[in-house]
């Protein structure tokens, strides 16, 4: 009778909808989904954060990447150097996913080929070059200071013209960096009209 | 005749002999002894970057520039010495004014801005290293073999 018993259990068990496997088959598979998900998003996140990802458009090898080489943040005696996203993404998630977001403009852009030639990308480099001192300057250097930082900036050891002009407006709080370091990392483009920077006033260049 | 056909064949030794002695004493300039032989390329010097103004060796030499001018964009954007160095700026900057002679064209006429052939400043300015000079140099100074009228100061 006891075998008889146990055995309808066991076949009303099996013969009916289990009531708590869908429950953890959900619980399990959402959480396996929900790793290969995040997991993912965050992988190509980061991959499209790395160097060889921008400068795989022929925009950004052969003009910004190309000016760069010749600059102090490629090259230079301690061989620490700044990659592309180092300065023009924020490391910080938020702001990085928002920068992200405004990237997807540059993705039409490219697919549109607004900056395809030298000569297009040379025609618009004020307004891409003021978009990114716009940028750095409402974060207050951010991205500078994720590296050089003011508390560790030892003016003794500089040159008497880069300590005092740290000490009269980088400590004060008066400037920020970028309102000096314009064009540190890249060609300048025609300097007219911008605050703190002065034309060439060379004459018959007005 | 025989004479001075001798004389003719000998003359190039002589003249060989001579200028082989002039070169043992000239300072060579390029390259080791012989010359096929390959030597180690020297340091590069470092920049001199002390902010100490030098003096000039003669009175018209262009002022040599005692800071670091890496990756100083002079093109037709920017002029980055001319944000130092220009005469607007100078109070702010406490760089030498650049020379009035510079805002003058070829024919001596003032200018209302920086003549353009003065705008490319490292044609004649230039940053110098610590290397020391290859060839001593015995120029002497106006001042140092004349004195001139009200005893030069």
């Amino acid at each position: 009778m006891a075998l008889k018993d146990s055995l309808r259990t066991a076949w009303q068990t099996f013969s009916r909808p289990a009531a708590y496997f869908s429950l953890g088959f959900l619980t399990l598979g959402g959480f396996l989904a929900g790793v290969m998900f995040w997991g993912g998003f965050n992988t190509i996140l980061e991959a499209t954060n790395k160097e060889a990802f921008c400068i795989s458009c022929h925009e950004m090898q052969s003009n910004p990447y190309e000016e760069m080489k010749q600059t102090i943040h490629f090259t230079n005696r301690s061989g620490v150097r700044a990659t592309c996203p180092d300065c023009h993404v924020p490391h910080n998630w938020t702001d990085k996913i928002a920068r992200k977001m405004q990237a997807s403009k540059e993705v039409w852009g490219h697919i549109f080929g607004s900056i395809d030639t030298r000569e297009k990308f040379v025609e618009m480099r004020r307004t891409l070059a003021e978009h990114e001192w716009a940028r750095l300057k409402a974060n207050n250097s951010l991205e500078c200071r994720n590296c050089h930082s003011a508390e560790s900036m030892d003016i003794t050891k500089q040159g008497a013209r880069a300590a005092q002009a740290h000490e009269r407006y980088l400590f004060s709080g008066q400037m920020t960096c970028i309102d000096c370091h314009k064009g540190i990392a890249h060609r300048l483009p025609d300097m007219t009209g911008v605050a703190h920077w002065q034309p060439t006033e060379a004459s018959g260049q007005q | 005749m025989r004479v001075i056909l001798a004389a003719l064949a000998a003359l190039p030794a002589v003249v060989m002999g001579v200028t082989g002695a002039l070169a043992v004493d000239a300072p060579r300039l390029v390259g080791p002894d012989p010359f096929n032989t390959e030597a180690p390329a020297p340091p590069i010097a470092p920049d001199l970057t002390d902010d100490r103004r030098k003096t000039r060796n003669y009175p018209e030499q262009p002022p040599v520039i005692p800071h670091n001018i890496r990756d100083y964009q002079i093109d037709k954007n920017f002029n980055r010495c001319l944000s130092c160095h220009s005469r607007k700026y100078t109070e702010q900057s406490q760089a030498p004014m650049i020379s009035i002679s510079h805002y003058q064209d070829r024919d001596g006429n003032m200018l209302g801005g920086l003549a353009p052939r003065r705008y490319f400043c490292t044609a004649c300015h230039v940053p110098q290293t610590t290397a020391n000079p290859l060839v001593e140099n015995t120029f002497r100074d106006l001042d140092a073999i004349t004195t001139p009228p009200g005893g030069g100061r």
